[in-house]
């Protein structure tokens, strides 16, 4: 960890206003944000510990357990809810049982909301990693979830 | 409206394929590789020019192509498509008809894109290149006159930028509408051995895309109008501060960035002037409270993004402590065309206090959804009837919502009001930043206050008691209206509340986080009252207060819902009225969108 982490602090300066770049390049790496990784962005940006946990809770962004492989991400912008994206949402939380920003039991799935994505054309939109699937229906998505890779 | 950019003599035809977020992922990229190859084959090469842009703006119908100088516009293509699209249009020169767009009310084929309604009513300024220059190709956006705008700055003082900005009457695009040459103008008063400039493209509205667009389509002209702004106030270095869910636009803004450096638009004294000037990007890290300005340099230089009290106003003490101009990207875009054709070229367009033109991002119950960009004072029903091409499946308009969470609804009554500041903020909606919602009658206009206030108390950055709990508690009395438990002294408390929330909150978002309320109360009362008289939800939406069961006086036996139910939960047969178990029901509402008739209570 510790190389991958100068990797990422050799691309800044140390300084306060480098911290959340720096900490989006750690969770790129990571995938989320481990707690060793908070304290050595603070030794970096010359600040306390407790204020990176601050700026990283306050941030949607941010993600402090890991993550699963796949992501699905359900939009709730206004045109997706004028179009029917609570009821995606539902559905695909009935389906892999869990709530947004959780991670399936078999580390499989994680589930995230979105206040936007900007596809509002295709609404209702969800997304799976980077492929977008527009003008959903509840019943398209475990076709979508089961072509997910494992 | 007409491309900025005329083919250069010599040069033959050109197609231009949408690669804009909305295009892209249904395939764009395949569509490109394919025609790629397909005009390789057919020895296309050296007279017909293969180009990538940024939207097109009609996304409802995309991957569209466009194929110059004829106008010809192809909806929906996929990449089997392409290679009819090669060898008829581009080898034989006829076109494709099945894909031409279909007029949705004559039901004709259009040949051009100029003749189509949805283009129609539309001026171009600030999307004057997006959709016709490749946004990746630095040359593509000069050959269309980019970069002259601040040529010609860099040879005036900044005092005759400001008046020619002040003759404009441009105003701020991001939603407040504040004169943009008087704010310049306040920041270039300021005195300082540093000054910042910031192009706000935190765009985190939901529903809103337009300044996603731009960034994807036309980078350098926000570039510009960035380096036009910092000459004028004085400062050397920029950010464009964009959210970190627009990927493609961070991109193709850093690679314009680089491309500008390389160049030496940007860095030491550009264009042979005296002037540095330099711009970053920032990547926005998912929190809506940093659209606002004050919280936006917060996130900046670190922090956590909550405003802070002005003033001090940025002009005065922003970034770093020092003073700072602000500009949404939208009003970046409109700079360079400000200098070189002049304020008052621009002051020509739009009403008399609204100048120019405004980009929507038409969405929701709309034919044609997309990018549109109109001349400010263009009715609501141009909009929605000619540009939008009405509601579908034959459903009546009820309302556009303006200005997301901080907007309200324009219901039919006004539709055919001039789209300007004044007269949206007359009718207790704003102009915002530009998206446009359109609802029809099954659109229950309690959830959709119920929706933003959900949206908007999560996002609430919690710094100040007004909004952090103001909007928790209206919330709370939405919800309790929504499932038929709220009476008639929570809507006076509600009102009440708003208009609390709205005076005491610090900053933009608790100030205009109660307007989907207020306006909703305000136009369509009867709704409210329905909700919490006879517990009734006229959209039938609010599903606590539906019965499912079927209204057999108004049911045609026609056994749509039937059809529709994913639970089974529908008995229906020939010739006869459905009925619905309610042991089997999931209350999903499928057969109350799926039935035409409103025969579902």
């Amino acid at each position: 960890m510790r190389e991958k982490l100068q990797e990422v602090f050799a691309r800044h300066h140390g300084s306060r206003d480098a911290l959340i770049p720096v900490l989006q390049e750690i969770q790129g790496v990571f995938g989320y944000l481990p707690p060793e990784a908070m304290d050595a962005a603070a030794r970096f940006c010359r600040i306390s510990p407790v204020e990176v946990y601050g700026v990283a809770t306050f941030y949607a962004q941010f993600k402090f357990d890991p993550v699963g492989r796949n992501t699905i991400m359900v939009c709730q912008g206004t045109a997706c809810h004028v179009m029917g994206g609570a009821r995606i949402l539902e559905e695909v939380m009935n389906q892999l049982k869990v709530q947004p920003s959780q991670t399936t039991e078999d580390g499989r799935f994680t589930l995230e909301t979105v206040a936007c994505i900007g596809a509002c054309a295709l609404a209702p939109a969800m997304f799976v990693n980077k492929d977008t699937h527009g003008r959903m229906k509840p019943e398209k998505i475990a076709e979508i979830l089961n072509g997910a890779g494992n | 409206m007409e491309p900025a950019i005329r083919l250069q003599p010599g040069k033959g035809r050109q197609v231009l394929i949408c690669r804009g977020t909305g295009c892209e992922s249904q395939k764009a990229n395949l569509i490109f590789a394919s025609l790629e190859k397909e005009m390789d084959k057919a020895g296309l090469n050296g007279s017909v020019e293969l180009k990538f842009t940024g939207c097109h703006g009609l996304c409802q119908m995309g991957p569209t192509i466009m194929v110059m100088p004829a106008g010809t516009f192809y909806c929906n293509v996929t990449p089997d498509d392409v290679s009819e699209i090669v060898e008829m249009d581009l080898v034989k020169g006829e076109r494709v008809e099945r894909l031409l767009f279909l007029d949705p009310k004559t039901k004709d084929r259009v040949l051009d894109y100029r003749d189509m309604n949805f283009f129609k009513p539309q001026r171009r300024i600030v999307l004057r290149n997006c959709g016709f220059i490749n946004p990746e190709a630095i040359d593509d956006y000069l050959a269309a006159g980019g970069y002259e705008g601040i040529k010609k700055a860099l040879k005036m003082t900044q005092q005759e930028v400001i008046d020619e900005m002040k003759r404009s009457g441009l105003r701020g695009r991001g939603g407040g509408g504040f004169p943009t040459g008087m704010k310049w103008e306040f920041a270039n008063r300021s005195v300082a051995d540093q000054k910042y400039i910031i192009c706000n493209a935190d765009e985190g509205d939901p529903g809103a895309f337009m300044d996603r667009a731009v960034l994807e389509g036309d980078p350098h002209s926000v570039l510009e109008g960035m380096m036009i702004g910092g000459y004028t106030i004085g400062a050397t270095k920029a950010y464009v501060y964009v959210r970190a869910e627009y990927p493609m636009a961070y991109e193709r803004t850093v690679l314009a960035i680089d491309q500008a450096r390389e160049r030496g638009f940007l860095g030491k004294n550009i264009f042979g002037s005296n002037f540095d000037f330099d711009i970053k990007v920032k990547l926005g890290a998912g929190a809506f409270v940093c659209g606002e300005e004050t919280a936006l340099m917060g996130s900046i230089e670190g922090k956590r993004g909550m405003p802070m009290p002005r003033p001090p106003f940025p002009a005065v003490k922003g970034l770093f402590g020092k003073p700072t101009n602000i500009n949404n990207v939208e009003t970046f875009a409109n700079i360079p065309v400000i200098l070189t054709r002049g304020g008052d070229w621009f002051a020509e367009v739009g009403t008399e206090k609204s100048k120019g033109t405004k980009v929507f991002a038409l969405a929701g119950k709309i034919t044609n959804s997309g990018l549109v960009e109109i001349p400010m004072g263009t009715p609501l029903r141009t909009i929605v009837e000619d540009i939008g091409g009405g509601i579908p499946n034959k459903r009546k308009f009820k309302a556009a919502q303006t200005g997301g969470p901080s907007g309200g609804c324009l219901p039919f009554n006004h539709y055919d009001v001039p789209m300007d500041y004044e007269n949206l903020t007359a009718l207790g909606a704003i102009m915002g930043s530009g998206r446009l919602i359109i609802t029809d009658e099954n659109t229950c206009m309690v959830d959709m206050a119920k929706f933003f206030l959900t949206f908007t108390q999560k996002e609430s950055c919690g710094k100040c008691v007004p909004c952090r709990l103001g909007t928790k508690n209206m919330l709370e009395i939405l919800t309790d209206i929504a499932n038929g438990k709220g009476t008639m002294a929570q809507l006076a408390q509600l009102t009440e509340l708003a208009e609390d929330v709205k005076a005491g909150s610090l900053c933009g978002l608790g100030q205009t986080a109660p307007n989907p309320a207020l306006s909703t109360v305000r136009h369509f009362r009867e709704e409210y009252e329905a909700h919490i008289l006879r517990h009734e939800c006229p959209a039938r939406v609010c599903v606590r207060l539906l019965k499912f069961e079927v209204n057999a006086d108004k049911c045609t036996k026609c056994g749509t819902c039937y059809k529709a139910c994913p639970a089974e939960a529908i008995t229906w047969r020939k010739k006869e009225v459905a009925t619905i178990d309610k042991e089997k029901c999931i209350a999903c509402r499928s057969c109350i969108l799926a039935c035409r008739f409103h025969a579902i209570d």
